[in-house]
């Protein structure tokens, strides 16, 4: 449903600036929101400053920078820090990209981070996905195949193999589906971009022999068709992949089994 | 993990007010308020048949009424929205077809949109007072 302001727990007050680093000439301004769960306040957004001649040029090492010098309680996700894991996901400067591949340089003026919006938030910037990989789990991401196994691997030829291009690099960060406003408002009922450009990946597979009963389990006003065409998903995945594209070929799918 | 607090009481991060408006996104609500719009539009044009069947002074005090400088106004923002509803619907088809979904393609389609509606408005009521 659509709901254009936050409920009440969730509005964001102004929260502490933290001390400047003592000596440091190149300073750079961030605001982050905090959530605590064993407090009973509000979110709020905290600013710091980080000492960029003392710091890694991205913005997940300005975000360990402040954990480690200034503030220990600040929590988000990191593993990987090259952009092949999904786990430092968030909204910076107002659009969801990965923490460890957006450059500090490419936000002019204060760097503004929330956690992925239009989440139950667990504390700061570690949201619930819990819903979001049962929508992938939903969409059954395996092959399903009913001809006898063969004696070693199924083949595909290069050709087919090339169609799977520009979609087996998702790493479901989750920042399509969390930049939707469609995900925003029925985030309960639509599967949202990501998981919709993996059923396409198995959809296309030359190799998937359940094409049909997947888009029977497509095939709902919601599951599929509330995707709007509004391309926040297209315009924000940091892997540079387009789940709307994806989402358009299901339709056509839908159509030419019909005619 | 068992003090934790029920996913019920965990607060809902920020959405709408701290997401960048890019202009696919922006002409997509754009495309909804005009299709709202059109609503209104489609009961002046209603007012106005029904006028006109009705008397010859019925049909005057609409007709005055959309003559007048206020009447126009709404009417060129009825102009507009059709046809930015128009062109938004020819865009939505050209997505159908799953042509336009490149980043530089989308953008453009989305700007052509706009621009497009505004040129189009402009030049109705050009015609509009030159064969009046």
């Amino acid at each position: 449903m659509v709901e254009l302001t936050l409920p009440k727990n969730s509005r964001v007050v102004e929260g502490k600036s933290w001390p400047k680093p003592a000596a440091a000439n190149n300073l750079q301004e961030f605001r982050i929101y905090r959530y605590d769960p064993d407090g009973e306040s509000n979110p709020r957004t905290d600013t710091y400053w980080v000492d960029r001649d003392d710091c890694g040029p991205m913005i997940l090492d300005g975000l360990i920078w402040i954990k480690s010098k200034v503030d220990p309680t600040l929590t988000f996700r990191r593993s990987c820090r090259e952009g092949i894991c999904g786990s430092c996901a968030m909204n910076i400067d107002g659009t969801n990209t990965l923490a460890c591949t957006k450059g500090m340089d490419e936000v002019g003026g204060t760097i503004r981070i929330y956690p992925l919006p239009h989440l139950p938030v667990i504390k700061d910037l570690v949201p619930d996905l819990t819903r979001f990989y049962a929508q992938h789990a939903s969409i059954e991401p395996w092959l399903h195949t009913s001809t006898p196994s063969p004696e070693k691997e199924w083949k595909q030829s290069r050709e087919d193999r090339e169609h799977l291009d520009g979609l087996y690099e998702c790493i479901l960060c989750a920042c399509c589906s969390t930049s939707c406003p469609s995900y925003w408002w029925n985030g309960d009922r639509y599967l949202g971009p990501a998981a919709l450009l993996q059923a396409y990946r198995w959809l296309i597979d030359s190799r998937d022999e359940a094409t049909g009963e997947r888009l029977d389990d497509l095939e709902d006003p919601f599951r599929l068709y509330r995707c709007h065409t509004i391309m926040n998903c297209a315009n924000t995945c940091p892997k540079g992949l387009n789940p709307a594209k994806a989402i358009a070929e299901i339709k056509k799918m839908m159509v030419a089994r019909q005619v | 993990m068992a003090d934790s607090k029920p996913r019920s009481e965990r607060p809902l991060s920020p959405h709408l007010e701290i997401y960048k408006p890019a202009m696919t996104m922006v002409m997509s609500i754009v495309h909804r308020v005009t299709g709202t719009a059109l609503y209104f539009g489609t009961v002046l044009v209603a007012a106005w048949l029904v006028s006109a069947a009705t008397s010859a002074s019925a049909f005057e005090t609409v007709h005055g009424f959309m003559g007048s400088w206020f009447g126009r106004i709404i009417l060129l923002g009825y102009t507009w929205a059709l046809l930015h509803h128009l062109l938004g619907g020819i865009r939505h088809f050209i997505w159908d077809t799953g042509r336009g979904y490149g980043a530089e393609e989308r953008s453009f389609l989305a700007h052509a949109t706009l621009a497009g509606s505004i040129g189009l408005t402009i030049l109705v009521w050009i015609v509009a007072y030159v064969v009046r």
